[in-house]
């Protein structure tokens, strides 16, 4: 449930199913793929009925293409990630299977996140690529293809390189930087442990239930003993079994801290940009110094810099006052071009700082509260987990006690 | 509780037992002045009689005296100083020429408690000789009894010691239920034979051993128990050496197998139906025993793992400055309910594991128990099946087969009477011990509901005061 400035009206938007379905890849192969449904209502401000106005199916590598477009066309916004691909930090019991309806129904509810997050951003939720998306099932593949963001996307091998060689970042994207790799390597961690302890604790409980078995089995000769012996046995069954919804609502907690695991590389994306402007923008300036110095040097005769120019000169002699004119003028003109272009650069990399970080700060607030919800909603099922084991345990006592 | 008359009964309200070897060969009793202050007969508790000053109580075997108990001795009625033991029916009565190696306790209803026997084991120490290593545990006895020369005894005996204690027991009464002894060695094969935890865990089984003995009616009563008590170390050896030599003992053991094939034939139905309770029981026991010991195994990897868990929120609140509290908080609480998880553990320990694994010894015994009676009937069987068939010595026979069948009734009697009282001490101990262990789950789940509830609450006022602050 979010508002949208796209549409007048308020609107909601779910994923309200996952479907798997057969059909045939670009390389006209069989495969099989989930595809999930998008449902889009429009509120009514005044009574606040809903009415369904769009409803399709779109499959995981769809809403990754709608992400690239994002990444592509917003690289000072901090876009949200997707859910997964392949389900990562699992214990034992989980699968790692892309099919298993857990992570089908836990993937669901990601997509149906992601959306939200695009729908309630100020800015993303105005594009009509997004739009589109919730809108026109068929085409909108070509549609994105068509505004040939995958022409405009920096190069991984220029970001990289700009990542080496840029001397100076603004030092808050540096500190960006250091934070999102903190924060990834710090929640990664917490994942893992946490699944080794979801996995003893699954133990703990599910050895239990044996009990449950084998009293069940003595109380057949007890004549005193033997109804306290079933009957705890029985409370012995249900505590082993309430493991699995108690470790089913702890997913969910481990996905909200996903979600801010994969926020880190959009982070970093964003610094990634940053950086890749900041040295364009130095490439650019060293360029048009080294021009004007050429020029300078042309002007009073002085070679101090290095120039093949400056080489064949020497070697095959001077060249004549006209040549060098001519030279300098078009030095001159390129002078000028460097420029504005530096100016223009100048003022897009002041833009992109200013907006980028309006962003971060959006992102920042966004990420404290929810981390805070999220470890609070962690110590609710706790809260929940320990009410059933009194129950449960208080229940087995009494009936031990009756033995 | 009525009158007591006679040497008999006194002799019984002092709290003496007469033991009896079933094979009616050795018998063990102590002599006794008659100027025994009547402590049973004012209604005072047996325990609180003065040491006899005539008694010797020295290592050497006491001359066995045959006491004659009073033919009505059916009318007292048993009681006991263990709670668990009030349904106990009476003994039934026996011939007055053989004894029954029963006790008649005499508890007077204005002392619910008279055990006059406290026992503890504890100080193992490690001893290194040439040959060998050992451990020995200080065994100390306070008693009131008056048979005892003493009201207490500090002795050290080794495992080897209680083996030699189990073993006259089983001699002296093969078909009542002697306690179990904690195994010789490790179940999983430990590389230290004598590790911590392993020798603790060994005290605990062996302090429980002694005081299973001394709350036993009849074996509270043992000559040998009362030496293994009190005597010195070399009196000990030298009492030790006494009796039966070990060829003697095995030649015993191997008739013994060979001969309870045949009594498992006659088997009467009552002993039927107690086989096939006590084949059930150790199964089911046996699979308890696993479960619980799995138990404990999970929940030791479980704690393992928790600890890791909670510094990792601190790690993170180095580099969130405005989570900084809450993630401490959160840290904090994980290992507060930590610690409650050590707690369930070692509670676990003391109270199940050892319960458990105690009745999985005794499921061994009971069989042992059972193989012995058998034994016992095979061979008044095979006496009446000579005789049937006329085989040799035809008229010595029925004299013979006269004293076996005292001997099967007296052993019959001896393993039901001593069965009820086991089977009420074992479903006490067994629900006490599952209670303690529902216990322990139930204040795990408190505490740990505890700390998370006052986080909660600590999270919801600090919400409340920073929409407070937000107002202007």
């Amino acid at each position: 449930m979010t508002h949208n400035n796209f549409w007048l009206k308020k609107i909601e938007i779910s994923v309200s199913e996952a479907e798997k379905r057969t059909g045939r890849n670009a390389m006209n192969m069989q495969e099989t793929y989930t595809a999930y449904l998008i449902e889009t209502r429009s509120v009514e401000h005044t009574d606040g009925q809903s009415v369904l106005t769009d409803s399709l199916w779109r499959r995981y590598s769809e809403f990754e293409l709608l992400r690239n477009y994002l990444l592509v066309y917003y690289p000072h916004i901090v876009v949200p990630p997707l859910p997964e691909k392949r389900a990562e930090f699992v214990w034992h019991k989980l699968s790692a299977d892309n099919m298993d309806p857990d992570f089908v129904e836990r993937r669901r509810i990601g997509l149906e996140n992601f959306l939200l997050r695009i729908a309630s951003h100020p800015i993303l939720c105005r594009d009509k690529i997004f739009y589109l998306f919730l809108t026109q099932e068929g085409n909108w593949k070509e549609t994105v293809n068509e505004t040939g963001f995958q022409l405009k996307a920096d190069s991984r091998l220029k970001a990289l390189n700009a990542t080496f060689r840029v001397k100076n970042p603004d030092k808050r994207f540096t500190d960006l930087k250091h934070y999102s790799d903190e924060l990834q390597s710090v929640i990664s961690h917490l994942l893992r442990v946490r699944a080794r302890v979801a996995d003893r604790l699954y133990g703990v409980y599910k050895v239990h239930g044996n009990y449950g078995r084998v009293f069940s089995e003595w109380s057949a000769i007890e004549k005193e003993m033997g109804d306290g012996l079933q009957s705890a046995g029985h409370h012995m069954d249900v505590y082993a079994s309430s493991i699995d919804d108690i470790l089913e609502d702890e997913e969910h907690y481990a996905d909200q801290l996903k979600e801010y695991l994969f926020y880190a590389e959009a982070l970093r994306a964003v610094c990634r940009k940053h950086e890749l402007m900041q040295y364009d923008l130095e490439i650019a300036a060293q360029d048009l110094a080294s021009k004007k110095q050429q020029c300078e040097e042309l002007a009073t005769g002085t070679v101090r810099t290095f120039s093949l120019k400056g080489m064949t000169t020497k070697l095959f002699g001077q060249e004549t006052p006209e040549q060098r004119e001519a030279r300098i003028k078009v030095l001159e003109e390129q002078i000028n071009e460097g420029e504005q272009q530096l100016k223009s650069k100048n003022l897009e990399g002041r833009e992109f700082v200013k907006n980028a970080w309006a962003d971060i700060e959006r992102f920042k607030e966004q990420k404290n509260r929810d981390l805070k919800e999220a470890l609070i909603s962690y110590a609710v099922m706790q809260i929940s987990m320990c009410k059933k084991g009194i129950q449960v345990w208080t229940n087995a006592k009494e009936c031990f006690s009756k033995m | 509780m009525g009158t007591l008359g006679g040497a008999g009964l006194a002799a019984a309200a002092a709290g003496r037992a007469r033991t009896l070897g079933m094979e009616g060969e050795r018998r063990a009793s102590q002599a006794r002045s008659s100027g025994l202050p009547a402590g049973g007969a004012d209604g005072e508790s047996p325990g609180g009689g003065t040491p006899f000053p005539g008694s010797s109580g020295s290592s050497a075997l006491l001359q066995a005296e045959v006491l004659d108990l009073d033919e009505d001795e059916d009318d007292l009625e048993v009681f006991s100083k263990d709670a668990s033991l009030m349904d106990m029916n009476s003994f039934s009565p026996m011939m007055p020429t053989s004894p029954l190696s029963m006790i008649n306790q005499i508890k007077f209803e204005d002392e619910p408690d008279l055990k006059d026997l406290f026992i503890t084991v504890d100080e193992p120490e490690s001893h290194v000789t040439t040959i060998e290593t050992f451990i020995t545990y200080r065994i100390i006895t306070k008693t009131s009894r008056g048979e005892f020369d003493s009201s207490e005894f500090e002795v050290r005996r080794r495992y080897q010691d209680f083996l030699w204690l189990k073993g006259k027991l089983e001699e002296a009464h093969p078909t009542l239920i002697i306690p179990p002894l904690p195994e010789k060695f490790m179940v999983k094969g430990m590389v230290e034979r004598f590790n911590d935890d392993f020798i603790e865990t060994r005290r605990k089984a062996l302090h429980k051993f002694l005081n299973r003995i001394a709350d036993h009616p009849t074996l509270t009563f043992n000559e040998d128990f009362k030496i293994f008590l009190t005597a010195q170390a070399w009196e000990l050896s030298s009492h030790k050496k006494q009796g039966p030599g070990l060829l003697s003992r095995m030649g015993q053991t191997v008739r013994a197998v060979a001969s309870s094939m045949r009594g498992v034939k006659n088997r009467p139905e009552e002993f039927m139906e107690m086989n096939n309770f006590i084949e059930l029981f150790s199964q089911k026991i046996n699979l308890i025993d696993k479960i619980s010991q799995r138990i404990y195994k999970e929940e030791r990897e479980y704690f393992d793992e928790m600890k890791e868990y909670g510094p990792i929120h601190i790690l993170w609140s180095a580099s969130e400055e405005d989570l900084v509290d809450i993630l401490k908080d959160v840290a904090s609480c994980i290992d507060r309910c930590c610690k409650a998880t050590e707690k369930r553990m070692s509670g676990l320990a003391e109270a199940l594991l050892p319960v458990v694994h105690e009745y999985v010894l005794y499921s061994e015994m009971l069989m042992g128990v059972m193989r012995r009676r058998d034994q016992i009937q095979a061979e008044l069987d095979s006496k009446v099946e000579a005789l049937t068939y006329k085989k040799a010595d035809a008229d010595l026979l029925p004299e013979e087969i006269g004293k076996l069948e005292d001997k099967v009734e007296c052993a019959n009697n001896a393993l039901k009477a001593d069965w009820e009282r086991w089977k009420q001490n074992m479903q006490n101990d067994i629900k006490l011990a599952f209670t303690d262990m529902a216990e322990e789950n139930i204040h795990y789940y408190e505490q740990c509901l505890a700390t998370w509830e006052s986080f909660l609450t600590s999270q919801t006022n600090l919400h409340l005061e920073e929409a407070s602050e937000d107002k202007p």
